[in-house]
């Protein structure tokens, strides 16, 4: 019997030794340790054979049957790792062929810029509020400190909405600018104020490369005791480090806007001269980027705010020339042209 | 306004480079937007003086003047017709820049030989310097130009271009921005000495004047001058008015132009024999009233505007222009010049309602003070009669009936501080706006302020903060952040839906675009192929720029169409593009309604064209399939329906409806309307009302768990007649509480099912929170939903 299992014994491992892919490995473990293999009866039939032989012949059957085990384990861990091998070098394919497509879409250059303003004044407190396009005359300009015949009105020439009062005025036109939000957040909220006022705006004006009928504004406004132009300075100055970079320098000049007093405009250092001079600045080295000042009495008072307890800051800038100088683009009209060479750029 | 710095330098020492005082000014409001150099590059071009002429031997048309240069003298070849000797000229040597007579080229002087003579140099007429277009003849130099000196330091000037903001009609005048230098750099100022001569004759015995309407002319002026002569100005002024952008007259309109910009301050002369009666009346006009201005054409007046008239018609249009009929002309004699002061708003609207921008015009708009017509008036007079000759009358007429009071205002150091952030002492304070010629009368630390009485746009505190702010200058304000405690914040929802719309849709393949919100009633008109009717009619602008700019669009899809068609041209490929912005629906007697909208165009193939793909069409399902991936994301509850949009095709278009209101819709678009676009392919459309969709939009979800008990599935094939939908059958299904989900994986009509009846294979997933299901409790339930499948829609299985 002792002979039988290790005829047995080494006709398996021969065997053993010749597979070579694990699915072989199931025949043969049936084979050699299944329920119906000699071993198992082998190992089933000693007790019906004499206690002293019965001894040696199950250590030794024992001693096969672990044997074997072992050996089928080494044998499926040698192939599973020739297996792994051969499937990592696996189908070769020429990865320079182009992939398969997702579309892709892009927002607006116009829309990337004015989510990174807003990002930049949500974190100085300031909240995003927006108002009507087609806006009454009063909050566009007489609350402004722009009453009829004002020469203000002369440089924001007006597109005025074809609808008359029964006294036959014409009232409604489309915002000439953001600020006429800043009019109504002033009737509305209660100090502390801080509020930036982004949309589209309005002119009367022909389009060539640096005009448009429509373009993008952002309006910035602040009501609180004791804010001051200092205030207005390190507020503008923080957006323009973080939007234009660190080491762009920034001026502030004494400029006249008739909803603010002292009025102020703020200039960066050219982007293509550095300060030097060329065309795109026209010659001076700065390029204006926007109007500010301190909110005038007057426009707080007709508000219903209180001047002699508040002081506010209000600030406007035009939002397309931004994505222009920091693309390069020199005509405006791209932007609302919407090809899509162009758009897919951004 | 354009200012040379030659004619700043007579009334103050500048002793500062001028790039320096362009920056000064710019800083402190007076943005200089440009300035030239006259004569930059006249090197080697000196000031000579003829002393002979000899002829060409060889030509009659040329001539050998000799130029004596003081040290040394020159024999040159001429061609100009207009030399004689004692003329001074400018000369130049071989080497100088010049600008050629006939091409207008630039080029380098070299020596020539003309008709065999050689000519070392040459004589220059005025477009050969750049000075202007005249190449008549060489320029003659006044009598007292020095020989040997430099032009460029003799003619040579630099022009400032200013941009003069509204409020500082002051600064629209050279008097003006001398004393804006002189705040800036403290030099003093020197204005002109203003004396002549009068005759004995009062003013008052020979012209009388009444003001009608005080309340659109304050004040009137008035001084006359008998036995002028009518001439040509000096070379001087009409060099200056040319450098300052006017044309030259004659010597009384340019001096009134002169002391316009020099004072600031419009002036207007007439010939005193063609005012009728001798009498000046300043009343509004009457309606339809008719005057011929100077520039020939007849202008028709309202009564909302101011006119200067005799007894008998206007003879001007007060402040914007003067009447034919009263216009100084060669044969004029005596002068009678205007100095007034008239209402801004009135001259605004005047201006504006005849379009007539003018100088005078823009100074009388802008708000010059009434005390400025004494000075201007008394310093034209005299020029006129240095320039014309003759006699001024004894006096000034001066109706005076609108004097304003420069009031005095309070300013403290703490109200400086409290605005400008900055501490400034009261001397500071005091020291600036003394500089700018303001009366200080200093109190502890409050000062009485009153502003001179060219200042128009001083009204109050803050006017002072920013005077002593920007002559102080800006950049000594500090720059600090904000120290207020943060306010707090109520986001608009609204925002925050837009900004995850428009992620979604990138996210989804698609491209932003923005289009303008002026459209034309023809665009809009092709969207709709039926009734040819806009209900309700768009807003439109009363003063439309271009046709295709008139009206205020309704709805975004047909710029998105427009743009599809514009991209077609270079773009085969797949397509996605959208819009989110606003529409503008007409409201009564109100602002309109501006809903955001989402609109999204789809069109072309699925996927690129590609080595790995096919080429199937995007179509219904895919416009469909953005909006319910979109509304899943935003966890609204929404159901697709049957839809009546006359832009888009018939049967396939449905309805977004959200808690039983249609909101958007889905579909493909009418044939018609693609073609009237000029659009070849099929194309599908997606539109949704955000500012309806967002009160059902769940800021929050509430959690699922995630099921412990295994599912069981099985597939249905059904056979239905063709007109029942998926949607009746899914909800039947879905009605069964056994029932987890439910997916369609295949519809199939043709050979293997009846005429007229479709095959639709669902797959079912049962699964219960509580237990894990038999087989058993599987099988009676789906016996259950294909009873009621049976009995409610006529479905069988599918053998």
């Amino acid at each position: 019997m002792l002979k039988q299992l290790e005829e047995m014994e080494s006709s398996a491992l021969r065997e053993l030794e010749d597979i070579n892919r694990i699915k072989g490995l199931e025949s043969w473990q049936v084979r050699y340790l299944g329920k119906k293999s000699e071993l198992t009866n082998i190992l089933r039939s000693l007790t019906t054979i004499p206690l002293d032989e019965r001894k040696t012949v199950g250590a030794y059957a024992n001693k096969v049957k672990v044997n074997l085990e072992n050996s089928l384990g080494e044998k499926r861990q040698t192939l599973r790792e020739a297996e792994l091998a051969v499937s990592a070098k696996g189908e070769v394919i020429d990865i320079t062929l182009p992939s398969r497509p997702f579309p892709v879409g892009h927002l607006h250059p116009i829309t990337q810029t004015l989510y990174e303003i807003c990002d930049i004044f949500v974190s100085m407190g300031f909240q995003v509020v927006e108002g009507p396009e087609a806006e009454w005359d009063y909050y566009n300009f007489e609350a402004l400190n722009i009453p009829e015949e004002h020469p203000a009105r002369d440089t924001m020439s007006t597109s005025w909405i074809d609808f008359e009062t029964e006294s036959g005025e014409r009232p409604m036109l489309l915002r000439t600018h953001t600020t006429s939000v800043t009019a109504r957040i002033i009737e509305t909220m209660q100090p502390p104020i801080r509020v930036v006022e982004p949309g589209k705006v309005y002119r009367y004006e022909a389009s060539d490369a640096t005009h448009t009928p429509m373009f993008y504004q952002i309006d910035g406004f602040a009501v609180d005791r004791g804010i001051t132009m200092a205030d207005l300075k390190g507020t503008l100055y923080e957006f323009a480090r973080r939007f234009f970079g660190e080491d762009r320098k920034v001026r502030f000049r004494c400029d006249y806007f008739p909803f603010v007093e002292p009025g102020v405009e703020m200039a960066i250092e050219c982007s293509v001269c550095r300060g030097a001079g060329c065309r795109l600045c026209g010659n001076s080295g700065w390029i204006e980027i926007l109007g500010a000042g301190m909110t005038h009495p007057q426009v707080l008072e007709r508000g219903g705010l209180d001047p002699e307890i508040y002081t506010s800051f209000a600030f406007g800038m035009g939002i397309d020339r931004l994505p222009m100088l920091r693309y390069g683009i020199d005509d405006i009209r791209l932007l609302y042209n919407s090809d899509l060479r162009f758009l897919r750029q951004f | 306004m354009k200012v040379p710095l030659k004619w700043l330098q007579e009334h103050i020492d500048i002793t500062i480079p001028v790039p320096d005082l362009a920056n000064r000014l710019t800083m402190a409001g007076i943005e200089v937007g440009g300035r030239q150099v006259v004569g930059g590059n006249w090197q080697n071009i000196v000031v000579g003086q003829i002393i002979a002429i000899s002829p060409h031997p060889n030509a009659d048309r040329l001539t050998l003047p000799t130029i004596d240069l003081g040290t040394e003298r020159h024999t040159v070849v001429t061609g100009a017709p207009n030399i004689k000797v004692g003329d001074k000229v400018a000369f130049a040597y071989v080497g100088a820049e010049l600008v050629d007579g006939h091409s207008g080229q630039v080029f380098r002087l070299k020596s020539a030989k003309i008709r065999g003579v050689v000519s070392n140099g040459m004589v220059c007429s005025e477009k050969e310097l750049g000075i202007s277009d005249s190449h008549e003849g060489i320029m003659v130099l006044p009598t007292e130009a020095p020989v040997s000196a430099l032009l460029a330091d003799y003619l040579g000037d630099v022009i400032f271009d200013l941009e003069i903001t509204p409020n500082r009609p002051d600064c629209l005048s050279i008097i003006g921005i001398t004393r804006e230098i002189s705040a800036l750099t403290g030099q003093d100022l020197h204005l002109p000495q203003v004396s002549y001569e009068e005759s004995t004759s009062p003013i008052y015995q020979q012209i009388s004047i009444e003001i009608v309407a005080p309340d659109l002319c304050p004040r009137y002026c008035a001084s006359l001058i008998t036995g002028v002569k009518i001439a040509e100005s000096p070379k001087w002024i009409q060099q200056r008015l040319l450098a300052c952008g006017m044309r030259p007259i004659n010597n009384i309109v340019d001096v009134t132009n002169y002391v316009m910009l020099e004072y600031g301050q419009p002036l207007h002369a007439f010939d005193y024999h063609l005012i009728r009666d001798k009498k000046i009346i300043v009343r509004r006009a009457t309606d339809s009233e008719a005057i011929v201005t100077l520039d020939g054409v007849e202008r028709v007046l309202s009564k909302n505007m101011l006119v200067i008239a005799d007894k008998e018609r206007a003879v001007a249009i007060a402040g914007v222009m003067g009447g034919a009929n009263s216009e100084v002309s060669e044969q004029t004699t005596s002068i009678l010049l205007e100095s007034a002061n008239f209402n801004p708003a009135s001259i605004h609207y005047t201006g504006r309602t005849l379009r007539l921008p003018s100088e005078a015009c823009m100074r009388f708009e802008r708000g010059i003070r009434p005390e400025l017509t004494l000075p201007a008036i008394k310093r034209a007079t005299q020029l006129i009669i240095q320039l014309a000759g003759g006699e001024a009358a004894k006096g000034l007429a001066d109706i005076y009936p609108g004097k304003l009071e420069q009031k005095p205002i309070l300013l403290s150091t703490s109200h400086v501080s409290r605005v400008l952030g900055v501490k400034f002492s009261l001397d500071q304070i005091v020291s600036a706006l003394t500089s700018l010629g303001f009366d200080c009368k200093t109190k502890e630390s409050e000062v009485w302020v009153t502003a001179p009485y060219w200042r128009s746009d001083i009204h109050q505190a803050v006017d002072l903060i920013e005077e002593v702010a920007r002559i102080t200058g800006y950049d000594k304000i500090p720059a600090t952040m904000l120290s207020q405690p943060l306010p707090r914040q109520n986001p608009k929802p609204i925002l925050s839906l837009k900004q995850k719309v428009r992620r979604s849709l990138i996210g989804y393949g698609f491209q932003e675009i923005i289009t303008y919100s002026l459209t034309s009633l023809e665009i809009l008109n092709k969207l709709l192929p039926e009734s040819h009717t806009l209900e309700p009619m768009p807003l439109r602008v009363a003063n439309p720029m271009t046709a295709d700019q008139e009206y205020l669009r309704p709805n975004l899809r047909a710029n998105l169409l427009a743009v599809l068609c514009a991209n077609r041209r270079h773009e085969d490929g797949g397509i996605r593009l959208f819009e989110l912005g606003r529409v503008y629906l007409p409201g009564q007697n109100n602002l309109p309604e501006e809903p955001e909208v989402l609109c999204g165009i789809l069109s072309g193939p699925r996927l690129e064209k590609s080595w790995h793909s096919g080429s199937e069409l995007l179509d219904f399902f895919d416009a469909k399939g953005v909006m319910e991936g979109l509304l899943n994301q935003l966890g609204v509850e929404s159901s697709f329906e049957e839809s009546s949009d006359e832009s888009l095709h018939q049967s396939k278009q449905a309805a977004i409806v959200i808690n039983g209101n249609k909101m958007g819709v889905v579909g493909e678009l009418n044939p018609k309307v693609t073609q009237a676009f000029e659009i070849g392919d099929t194309v599908c459309l997606f539109e949704i009302n955000l500012t309806a969709l967002l009160p059902f939009t769940t800021s929050y979800k509430i959690f699922q768990p995630i099921p412990r008990f295994p599912a069981i599935l099985r597939d249905l094939a059904l056979v239905v007649d063709t007109r029942i939908t998926h949607q009746k059958v899914q909800n039947i299904v879905k009605s069964f509480p056994l029932v987890s989900e439910v997916s369609i994986f295949d519809v199939y009509s043709g050979e293997q099912v009846p005429p007229g009846k479709k095959s639709l294979a669902y797959r079912i997933t049962f699964q219960l929170p509580s237990h894990t299901l038999t087989d058993e409790e599987v099988n009676r339930v789906q016996e259950q939903i294909l009873d009621k499948l049976s009995s409610e829609l006529g479905a069988t299985l599918r053998s």
